[in-house]
């Protein structure tokens, strides 16, 4: 029985090294769409069109001192940015990439694994992520992160419950808390829940937004106000892992948006028959292809809308986002139940 | 209801931070982020600009000045020359005069890009500032080709130009108004009718017209509060006073009121540089002036609209050496920046350095 054991190693293995390279040429993605929409280059020194740009910067990274501050809490000041990464890596674990391939004869899933939890997992995984910013703020014994800290745990209570509310809209249409039964489920109702839960989706994104601290809610790390906030006093790798985590983050919550309301690894009408040619693309690059939109959405956000304020977000959480997804939740039980 | 105890936290914002427009210092009395108290402190520029000017020659003036408000080089220069030839009783060629307002709107534009530009990125804005620097950035090359300089100018002389324009020129500077009236309604797009935009602007930093006068503010910030002054309109100097344009004024005196008064300005700028073009006359570019000037002892104040305020030039000669006895400067930004304290009362951080955008200051001018 090795291969119950070293198949989800291997999965494991290539998944980790995947996105933590794709986490690393995101930061290249992101300089390059961002460039081009403000009518310059981006890089464009290392490698051909600044392609290799990633590589530079993670050499450079690693190689810079690591400072501790010398008032800093030192466990703490270590400890955070673990926080921040360990959450955003392991949430990949539930992540489906397509039901099945075959590699070498053998016929895989492409996922860890599909446990019955699977976005009760997410949701609780990646709240802990905040944490590695509040420790960060709390340890770097420095006002401007501190504020950064407080910040960052104001924006977690304002969004979370709303991204909640919209999770629990969405498994009650599916009927399953498990990633891969909320495809089937999409499979079966012959339709994205994009189009059937519109406001879940938008709410799910804007969530989304605020819990990856991408603009227009990076507020925690608002250079021009904070300095760069939580990470102001970290260098070297460690300043590097909350980019990492940052990035990983915006994968898992592009994964997870796709999962929920584009039917992840499904062609489109995946129920349309004489659309069959549409299936010699491979489900995984399907659920990649769209993974991709949602991230270039991120970016595109980012390049043109400013800051929100912290007490402006609060009250979107509070007063817009939260009652909506309440009276959605309702509405989307109430349905349910009649029909 | 009982309040909780709670002390307040002492912020020391600059004088290296990001938004404070070089090295502002300004400390914050923070209640969580919401502001109880601010101290600005200057001085970290002090260059010594006024006392340096009264040990040199008249003619020497010109560059020191440029290095005041180093972002609006032709404003600085054109309100210090006007001064001596107040002075002098100079009557300055008239085609002389309007290539100096061509001049110095094509410096409020510049300046205006570089405010927006800057005030958009503080807010989170980061693609305005690039846009607004890609149109900057071909008013410099105006300069350029002008005077071979493309940030301190020294572009004017005591009783007229150094230099002509060269041929060709206010082809390229009409091309460039086109180009500029095209873009306007770009960042307009990004700002003024984006949510957020509106959101983090309306309502901050309130100041009504009386107080603002009381307070000494000048420029777009006093029009933001709905005070029609405007230096070029009221004691037109240079050749505005040939020139239809209208004055922007706000209503709520608040940071969105003076982004659109700004905003308007390109406009108006752009409109005053082609009424300009169309009427520039022929001529010589310089009166006749002694090549050693030696102003008649006396004193005078002069004024011009710099794209920050009123600028203001107190200048004393004693007709004996060739230098003035005193040289005293009324800066726009360093009045404005003066009721930033009242401004950010109560305001939450964020809001802060929206507000030190919108007054719009440059330390150079402020610290001198």
């Amino acid at each position: 029985m090795t291969s119950s054991y070293l198949v989800p190693l291997l999965k494991i293995v290539v998944i980790l090294n995947a996105v933590l390279v794709s986490v690393t040429f995101m930061t290249l993605l992101e300089r390059k769409v961002i460039a081009w929409v403000q009518v310059r280059l981006g890089p464009m020194r290392v490698g051909p069109y600044g392609s290799l740009q990633p590589i530079a910067d993670a050499i450079k990274l690693l190689l810079k001192e690591d400072i501790t501050p010398a008032r800093a809490d030192k466990w703490v000041f270590t400890l955070a940015p673990i926080v921040a990464m360990v959450p955003a890596l392991i949430g990949f674990a539930v992540i489906p990439f397509d039901r099945e391939a075959s590699f070498f004869g053998y016929r895989v899933s492409l996922f860890v694994a599909d446990i019955n939890v699977g976005l009760l997992y997410l949701v609780s995984i990646t709240s802990i992520g905040v944490y590695g910013i509040i420790l960060a703020g709390y340890a770097s014994n420095s006002k401007f992160p501190l504020l950064a800290g407080l910040r960052a745990s104001a924006q977690l209570i304002s969004y979370e419950i709303a991204i909640t509310m919209m999770l629990v809209s969405i498994v009650v249409m599916a009927g399953t808390l498990s990633m891969v039964g909320i495809i089937d489920a999409q499979y079966n109702a012959h339709v994205w829940y994009m189009f059937v839960q519109p406001v879940a989706f938008v709410i799910l994104f804007i969530g989304g937004l605020a819990e990856t601290n991408r603009a227009p809610f990076d507020l925690p790390e608002a250079e021009q106000e904070l300095t760069g906030g939580y990470h102001t006093e970290y260098s070297g790798m460690r300043f590097a892992l909350f980019f990492l985590a940052e990035y990983a983050n915006m994968i898992v919550v592009s994964s997870v948006a796709t999962t929920l309301f584009v039917g992840g690894w499904l062609r489109p009408f995946p129920n349309v028959q004489w659309l069959g040619v549409l299936d010699y693309v491979p489900g995984w690059l399907w659920f990649l292809l769209k993974t991709f939109v949602f991230i270039y959405v991120f970016l595109w956000i980012r390049a043109t809308l400013p800051r929100y304020r912290y007490d402006q977000l609060m009250r979107l959480g509070w007063k817009v986002l939260i009652p909506l997804g309440i009276a959605n939740l309702i509405v989307t039980a109430t349905l349910k139940v009649l029909f | 209801m009982s309040t909780f105890d709670t002390t307040e936290l002492t912020l020391n914002m600059g004088p290296q931070h990001p938004s404070t427009h070089g090295v502002l210092r300004v400390v914050l009395r923070l209640d969580g982020e919401r502001v109880v108290g601010c101290d600005v402190v200057i001085g970290y520029l002090h260059r010594g600009i006024e006392k340096l000017c009264e040990h040199r020659d008249w003619q020497q003036i010109v560059l020191i000045t440029d290095r005041m408000d180093y972002v609006a080089a032709a404003s600085n220069n054109l309100g210090y020359v006007e001064t001596v030839e107040k002075l002098m009783s100079l009557e300055v060629p008239r085609r002389a005069r309007y290539i100096r307002v061509i001049l110095a709107e094509l410096q409020r534009i510049a300046s205006h890009c570089l405010w927006l530009g800057t005030h958009a990125m503080d807010m989170g804005a980061m693609t305005v500032f690039l846009y607004c620097f890609r149109e900057r950035e071909l008013v410099l090359d105006l300069f350029e080709e002008y005077c071979g300089a493309r940030l301190t100018y020294n572009s004017m002389r005591i009783g007229g130009l150094p230099l002509d324009i060269p041929s060709g020129w206010d082809k390229k500077v009409r091309a460039f108004c086109d180009i500029l009236e095209s873009k306007v309604p770009e960042y307009e797009e990004l700002l003024t009718h984006n949510r957020i935009w509106r959101d983090r602007t309306k309502g901050i930093g309130v100041i009504g017209g009386a107080d603002a006068v009381a307070l000494g503010l000048t420029g777009p910030v006093l029009r933001g509060s709905g005070v029609p002054r405007d230096v070029r309109k009221d004691e037109p100097y240079a050749a505005y006073s040939d020139f239809e344009f209208d004055v922007p004024v706000g209503t709520a005196g608040d940071t969105y009121d003076r982004y659109l008064v700004r905003i308007e300005e390109f406009h108006q700028s752009v409109r005053i540089i082609r009424q300009a073009l169309d009427g520039l006359p022929e001529g010589p570019i310089v009166a006749k002036v002694p090549r050693l000037i030696k102003p008649p002892a006396g004193e005078t104040y002069h004024a011009i609209e710099s794209p920050k305020g009123e600028l203001g030039y107190f200048i004393v000669s004693d007709g004996k050496s060739n230098a003035p006895y005193r040289f005293r400067v009324r800066p726009p930004s360093f009045c404005n920046l003066q009721a930033l304290p009242r401004l950010v009362q109560g305001h939450l951080m964020s809001d802060v350095v929206a507000l030190i955008g919108s007054i719009d200051i440059v330390l150079g001018e402020v610290d001198r």
